[in-house]
């Protein structure tokens, strides 16, 4: 493999690690706050992705248009399940979460069928990013994929600012250890949780919608993205925002040059990684937080 | 606002947890500025007492009102808001955020709008808390921890303060510095709840007392009454 090679699977592999980041983030988060494991997390990347193919027609095919309208349906669509499923079941077994978020997949899946069909489709490139840029002599790469990395990586460190520096972020991590807590400082923890729960889903969506240029649109799409997730989320340390960071980028190096140099083992390898790091670390890499 | 003098109006409070009923008709009355104490032996009720006032015990009937205000049924954020700060047994505070994040998080200036007590105040008040700004609230000794939780609710700006178990497991030193502090509220014109096993020093620095058992109020008044009373080493088992 020379030189140029490496550095596109090495672009490469750091696109679909963040793309994975974004949707694994609103998964652990929802997790670790909530304490609610929602299967029917992969489900908003799924819809994120089909809203960018329809949209696209009613905001007379302007790409960024149909991205901004997308973000904004996709919040309200994560504040309104959240009022009418997620709130009824932060105090349930996590049986009766699995169920009922499963519930909603099909119930996705079976909406997503009547509106849009089951045929696969592709969504085109914008035209100011169809361009390629050089690398070495021979090669080219798409400046798309770049902007997909770099919207990913500024978004990924805004929520990091967010979490971090805000004080939102300081009731959420607060609300992830002591709702109680929270509660008798005057924060109305069923509003954070919303709040949560409605970025959560935006992002996923975003992180569908974004993505659907590079990748073709197809039923089941969702779900092959929430198996991923949760290999991240498991290997970060469940509930870690950080940890689910550095495992979807580990977990795009592996996926991405695991094709190019063992493609008979490309569709195992990431599993072999989650199963040695358990091994090594069985509660993944970094503590919630 | 209403014209009532009281912050806490309770009245025929029964609470329950799961198929247990805990509290049996308690009326409990906090005046603006007053300090009232709280006595009881372990599992007589107070803890539960405070969390439903506070909102926190769902099952629960009577009649509850705050500044006027009816709020039986109100959530516990809205009891927050109302004017009241917490700082519960076991201090309550976030491990995984820093001092200063503890502080901040929830702070927000008295209904007038002034933030008397600041950050830097707090600071002031707390210095062993200054050292340790930046250290997360997990890696504090038990001491500081309580200091960083009566400086949180103190950023709150309540009128009334709720202390349960303030000085528990505590080095004396440290238990001193906590009821300078308690005194240093009080003096502030700020009403207290107080919950301590030192029953001494509840009565020493509280207007009024109540004494409960088995859920019920059997003893209140003033505070020096309650120290002379023959009943009350009966009922606090001492």
């Amino acid at each position: 493999m020379d030189l140029s090679v490496f550095l596109i699977q090495l672009l490469n592999s750091l696109q679909y690690g963040l793309l994975l980041y974004l949707v694994a983030m609103g998964l652990t988060l929802i997790f670790g706050i909530m304490g609610v494991i929602n299967l029917a997390h992969g489900s908003f990347y799924m819809i994120g992705a089909y809203m960018a193919y329809a949209l696209a027609p009613l905001v007379g095919g302007n790409f960024f248009l149909t991205l901004l309208v997308g973000l904004v349906l996709a919040v309200i669509l994560g504040y309104l399940l959240e009022w009418a499923f997620f709130s009824f079941l932060y105090d349930r077994e996590h049986l009766q979460q699995v169920l009922m978020t499963y519930g909603l997949i099909l119930v996705f899946e079976e909406v997503r069928s009547l509106l849009v069909g089951d045929d696969v489709y592709g969504v085109s490139v914008p035209d100011i990013l169809s361009g390629s840029i050089a690398l070495g002599d021979v090669m080219t790469y798409p400046v798309y994929r770049l902007f997909v990395s770099a919207v990913c990586l500024l978004l990924a460190l805004g929520m990091y600012l967010v979490f971090t520096r805000t004080r939102l972020g300081m009731m959420i991590r607060a609300g992830s250890v002591n709702r109680e807590m929270v509660q008798s400082l005057g924060i109305d923890i069923k509003f954070l949780y919303r709040v949560v729960f409605a970025a959560g889903v935006a992002i996923a969506a975003f992180a569908g919608m974004i993505s659907a240029p590079v990748s073709s649109i197809y039923p089941g799409m969702g779900n092959q993205v929430l198996i991923i997730c949760f290999v991240v989320v498991v290997i970060g340390g469940i509930g870690s925002i950080r940890g689910a960071f550095f495992a979807a980028l580990l977990i795009g190096l592996v996926d991405t040059f695991g094709k190019v140099l063992l493609p008979e083992a490309s569709g195992v390898l990431v599993y072999v990684l989650m199963a040695l790091i358990l091994l090594w670390k069985p509660n993944g890499l970094f503590k919630a937080g | 606002m209403s014209s009532s003098e009281h912050i806490i109006d309770a009245r025929e409070i029964h609470a329950w947890y799961g198929s247990s009923h805990i509290l049996h008709g308690i009326d409990l009355q906090i005046n603006r500025g007053e300090t009232v104490g709280l006595l009881g032996r372990n599992g007589m009720g107070k803890s539960t007492l405070i969390r439903t006032l506070l909102g926190h015990v769902k099952q629960r009937t009577g009649h509850i009102s705050f500044f006027g205000k009816d709020m039986s049924k109100a959530r516990p954020h809205e009891v927050a808001r109302s004017g009241v700060a917490y700082v519960p047994e076991g201090r309550g505070v976030f491990p995984n955020l820093s001092v200063r994040e503890n502080l901040v998080m929830a702070a927000r200036p008295n209904k007038r709008g002034e933030q008397e007590w600041s950050y830097e105040r707090i600071m002031q008040t707390f210095p062993r808390l200054k050292e340790r700004e930046t250290n997360l609230g997990g890696q504090l000794s038990g001491g500081e921890q309580q200091m960083l939780s009566i400086g949180r609710a103190l950023m709150t700006h309540p009128e009334l303060v709720i202390l349960d178990e303030a000085t528990e497991g505590l080095a004396p030193m440290i238990v001193n510095e906590i009821w300078r502090v308690v005194g240093e509220i009080r003096s502030s014109g700020m009403a207290t709840l107080i919950v301590d096993r030192n029953y001494h020093k509840v009565l020493a620095n509280s207007d009024r007392a109540v004494v409960m058992q088995k859920g019920q109020l059997v003893l209140q008044g003033e505070a020096d009454k309650i120290t002379n009373d023959p009943e009350l080493t009966g009922y606090l088992g001492v």
